[in-house]
């Protein structure tokens, strides 16, 4: 295994060793055949010279820049985080030192030598409202924007919920009339990662899939990963077995909650959430949300903002019911008005009553 | 419409009730009352099915008194009732219904579908589709005094012989006794040897009763066609007669329908309480045995088992004396599984007896295979029952199948080895 | 709309309207049923009435003798799927906790693997029981548009509840939604079809008990 990204790694202080396993575990996550991992190992360590590594375009729009954090920001230097350098990023405004017209300039340079070859990873939500006016760069609105980098793109990665599905801005009542990448671009493959934030290695992977296949890894209905998404956070729960023995924790700081029981009660979205954070975990495998003891959100679930409240069980009404008394009033109304026209009918009947005699026996 | 058809639709509206919609209400369609009717059983024709038989009565209560079922009528969903069709239902409301209640029995729902038969016959007699036999027997009762035409002077036939026998002078019209004693007209025809039985027993108790020259018929066939205003013109005579008299109590003999119609039917008849009681000969009998007044001479040998007529346990709740009764008379009394109110209907009740076409006979006789395997499985040559409409019924059955067991009457029975 | 917002939307609007049209055809078909009323019976009862309406309310849960026999199918069928329909109703614990949602009671639930077997075998009854009308002649003979079609909106919430619980066919998501739009197409019918029963069955009996206990007959 040679090439400049092993020395990189070398002088991080990553072995080969660690690397082929951090390969290996990868291609297994992605529930790739064992060979992929050596195959992955091998694309990305021999990834060339800077100038001709793959580029890659990374576009904020609507956004927190909580997926750029996501994977940037770890405690100790992370091998996720190293995968840039088996890539060209030829513009990601939160981490490139070029700002302004040098910025602007990189990225229509990256777009035209590399035309039909990059990969344009989009984070945001696009905003259509005002003629999209809610968010402009460089003068620009993100959907001209869009437009323009996903023209020569090779494919396009919608990182985290905004990207893929809308997520937070477009939460009711979308004020910005936010949509989702997918919703705009239909010429391109298109590859969505949702997560608020999505997990890193999941990001990594998806891109260590492009560089040594050139391809997309297998999607789902939603465009997401097979591999990562494929199944509930509830089916992967540790703490499942308590939701089938029936043992919930009703609040915060219950017994329940102190044993470390199932959070359906008190709304964790889990059963309806595809995810891998109950078996990847974050922050290096420390922890995830339902281990630290609060419910999923299902962040990465289209419009989980609108889900019906974080703290109400899936099986609670989503909305507090407001036709109920009414139609219980009117119900009763009803009935007693039935009453009435029943009563007055037997009345008549009563009065139209004349005593049978022998001869109405005979027809 | 028709103006009879008119007047039948007006008498079921008049008739139901609450029950009735929350029964319709209920039906599940489970079948299960099928298999406790006889003439579903003993010919397989699902026709037969009791809840079935109520289907004019349904669609006249989902017409008429629920909103849907009016709105249904109004865009033609839910057809009306027709002549036609009643005619049709005729057979399934008389002919092969008895008004026996098992069904009622066992309807998982909780269905009271005798008690809606009942009410469906008020608006089949009214719009002329009665059966002409029972027809004929309401005429007769109306017009000449009982449903066979028999008049006081059958009767005082009766009273004589009975004298002749019991050497006891039998009180007619008498006021200020205790009972005043009703036959059935089966009993003055086909049993005369009952009231020398009810004779035998009430002197040795002590008892002091009359017959009433104006109100010796108890049988009722205004309730057996379900026709509640002739019903009233009939039970009223006893009523009249009993009240003028002053007696305490008004016995019923031996006679289904006949208890029903003076125990329960009557007083909602004229809508108020009798001023006396009305007891069934053998709940007084019953009395008199825990008094221990019914001491016998001898038991009857033979093994035997008793047929528990439908109007007088199940739906009359006589429960209890019976088999204490027959107990005391019968040395080898021998229990049948459908036993009290479970027992199975001889076939001619509710008035099917008085129907006499061909088919209505055939039909009975095919439902009289059910009392057949009873009598069969049983392995007895006798049987003992105390209805005398169930005493005809079942001695047509026994001619029909050619059996040669023998019919007795409880009270003769118990009077014939009554100590002397 | 996808998986999520149908979810939301059976969760939220959806059970909304459905729970208003139950309640709504609930009141007004109790009223419009139970205010025709009934003549009071002045003959004099055998004995005091007492309690034989309550008595024949519990005595009809039970088979009269002989019956099982006459129609095991009906009744072994009927049995199990009732009961298994209360305890998949009553003991799931997600039921449990909407049920405290709406009323503020709760209860025990039992185990979900215990709740997964008593589907299957719910499922299984009624099945069971669907073959039996098509099969026995006078169930067929009786039975109506409304028979088949209530029989299919009480089978569908146990089907898809039980296969959005084994991830069978479509995501769990979609078939949550679809589990849950099948309880509310039960809970709009109810009150206007013979599933209706499971309300009046109280009255029905009642009265049968009141009506005959008069006569001193337990019914």
């Amino acid at each position: 295994m040679q090439g400049p990204l092993i020395d990189t790694l070398a002088r991080q202080g990553v072995t080969r060793r660690t690397f082929f396993k951090y390969c290996a575990t990868l291609a297994s996550l992605m529930a790739l055949p064992p060979s992929a991992g050596r195959a992955m190992a091998e694309a990305m360590a021999a990834a060339p010279a800077a100038s001709r590594r793959p580029s890659v375009i990374w576009l904020p729009f609507q956004e927190c820049t909580g997926c750029t954090e996501s994977i940037t920001r770890s405690h100790s230097p992370s091998i996720e985080g190293l995968i840039f350098d088996a890539i060209s990023l030829d513009y990601q405004e939160t981490l490139m030192a070029a700002a302004g017209h040098q910025a602007e300039e990189a990225l229509h340079n990256a777009m035209k030598e590399n035309e039909g070859k990059y990969l344009l990873i989009v984070d945001g939500s696009v905003p259509l409202g005002l003629d999209g006016a809610y968010s402009c760069i460089a003068g620009k609105t993100n959907l001209e924007s869009l437009k323009e980098a996903a023209k020569g793109a090779a494919a396009i990665v919608a990182m985290g919920s905004c990207a893929a599905f809308g997520g937070i801005p477009k939460a009711n009542p979308n004020p910005t009339g936010a949509v989702a990448v997918s919703d705009i671009i239909k010429d391109k493959p298109i590859i969505n990662i949702p997560g608020c934030p999505p997990i890193p290695v999941v990001i990594t992977g998806v891109l260590a899939h492009f560089l040594t296949f050139g391809s997309l890894p297998e999607l789902d209905k939603l465009g997401r990963p097979k591999a990562f998404y494929g199944e509930t956070i509830h089916d992967r729960c540790y703490r499942r077995p308590f939701y089938d023995q029936g043992k919930f924790a009703k609040t915060f700081d219950d017994e329940g909650a102190r044993k470390g029981w199932c959070l359906f009660e008190l709304g964790c979205k889990g059963p309806v959430t595809y995810n891998a954070c109950a078996t990847v975990k974050w922050n290096g495998g420390t922890s995830w949300p339902v281990e630290s003891g609060h419910g999923c959100l299902g962040c990465s679930e289209p419009d989980f903002w609108d889900g019906g409240g974080f703290y109400r069980a899936l099986s609670m009404p989503a909305d507090p019911l407001k036709m109920a008394a009414t139609a219980a009033a009117v119900g009763a109304a009803a009935g007693v008005a039935i009453t009435f026209a029943n009563r007055a009918k037997k009345s008549s009947a009563k009065a139209a009553h004349e005593t049978v005699t022998l001869a109405d026996l005979e027809k | 419409m028709s103006a009879s058809l008119q007047k039948g639709i007006n008498a079921l509206k008049e008739v139901i009730d609450a029950p009735v919609a929350s029964y319709f209400n209920s039906c599940v369609h489970c079948g299960l009352c099928a298999e406790a009717c006889l003439f579903y059983l003993e010919t397989g024709d699902v026709k037969y099915t009791p809840i079935h038989k109520l289907e004019p009565l349904r669609r006249v209560y989902e017409q008429e008194y629920t909103l849907l079922g009016r709105l249904g009528k109004m865009v033609g969903l839910s057809k009306a009732v027709t002549d036609d069709e009643l005619e049709e239902w005729k057979e399934l409301v008389y002919d092969s219904c008895t008004m026996c209640g098992r069904c009622s029995m066992v309807c998982p729902v909780g269905n009271d579908i005798v008690y809606m038969v009942r009410k469906l016959r008020e608006g089949m007699a009214v719009s002329g589709h009665a059966p002409d036999g029972i027809k004929g027997a309401t005429k007769r009762t109306v017009e000449i005094g009982g449903p066979m035409g028999l008049k006081w002077p059958a009767v005082a036939n009766v009273i004589k012989k009975a004298e002749a026998a019991t050497g006891v002078s039998i009180n007619v019209d008498k006021p200020g006794v205790d009972y005043l004693v009703l036959l059935s007209s089966m009993e003055i025809v086909n049993y005369p040897e009952y009231l020398e039985a009810l004779v035998k027993i009430f002197k040795k108790a002590g008892i002091s009763f009359t017959l009433a020259s104006d109100a010796f018929e108890a049988t009722n066939a205004g309730i057996q066609i379900g026709a509640s205003d002739i019903a009233k013109v009939i039970v009223s005579r006893i009523i009249n007669s009993a009240e003028k008299l002053g007696v305490k109590y008004v016995l019923s003999p031996e006679c289904g329908h006949a208890y029903m119609a003076i125990r329960w039917e009557g007083p909602n008849l004229i809508g108020r309480p009798y001023k006396f009681e009305v007891r069934h000969v053998l709940e007084v009998l019953e009395e008199l045995r825990q008094k221990g007044v019914l001491k016998m001479k001898d038991k009857f040998k033979e093994p035997l088992i008793l047929h528990d007529p439908c109007q007088i346990v199940r739906r009359g709740g006589v429960l209890e004396a019976p088999e204490p009764l027959i107990q005391t008379v019968a040395e080898n009394y021998i229990p049948i599984v459908d036993k009290q109110k479970w027992n199975w209907c001889c076939g001619g009740g509710g008035g099917a007896s008085a129907i006499h076409t061909e088919e209505a006979e055939a039909l009975r006789a095919k439902a009289f295979r059910i009392k057949k395997r009873q009598i069969e499985e049983s392995g007895v040559n006798t049987m003992v029952t105390f209805c005398a409409n169930c005493r005809i019924v079942i001695e047509e059955g026994f001619d029909h199948y050619e059996m040669n067991t023998q019919l007795l009457g409880l009270t003769e029975l118990l009077a014939e080895h009554l100590e002397d | 709309m996808n998986e999520m917002q149908f979810l939301t939307w059976v969760r939220g609007p959806a059970l909304d309207i459905a729970i208003g049209i139950f309640l709504l055809g609930v009141l007004w078909r109790l009223i419009e049923i139970y205010s025709l009323g009934r003549k009071v019976d002045v003959a004099p009862g055998r004995h005091r009435d007492g309690a034989s309406g309550l008595h024949t309310v519990f005595r009809r849960s039970v088979p009269p003798p002989g019956m099982v026999k006459r129609s095991p199918v009906t009744y072994i069928g009927g049995y199990v799927f009732h009961i298994g329909l209360a305890i998949i109703v009553f003991l799931f614990e997600p039921h449990i906790i909407l049920i405290r949602d709406l009323t503020g009671l709760s209860w025990p639930g039992l185990p979900s693997q215990v709740i997964d077997l008593v589907s299957v075998i719910t499922l299984g009854a009624m099945l069971v029981v669907l073959a039996d009308r098509i099969k026995s002649p006078v169930k067929r003979y009786l039975s109506t548009f409304s028979d088949w079609f209530t029989w299919t909106l009480t089978f569908l919430p146990v089907l898809t509840g039980w296969m959005a619980v084994q991830h069978l066919l479509l995501p769990y998501t979609t078939m949550l939604a679809l589990h849950i739009l099948s309880v509310e197409l039960l809970l709009i019918v109810l009150p206007f079809t013979k599933l209706f029963h499971a309300f009046t069955v109280f009255g029905s009996r009642w009265y049968l008990g009141k009506i005959n206990g008069h006569r001193g007959v337990p019914v």
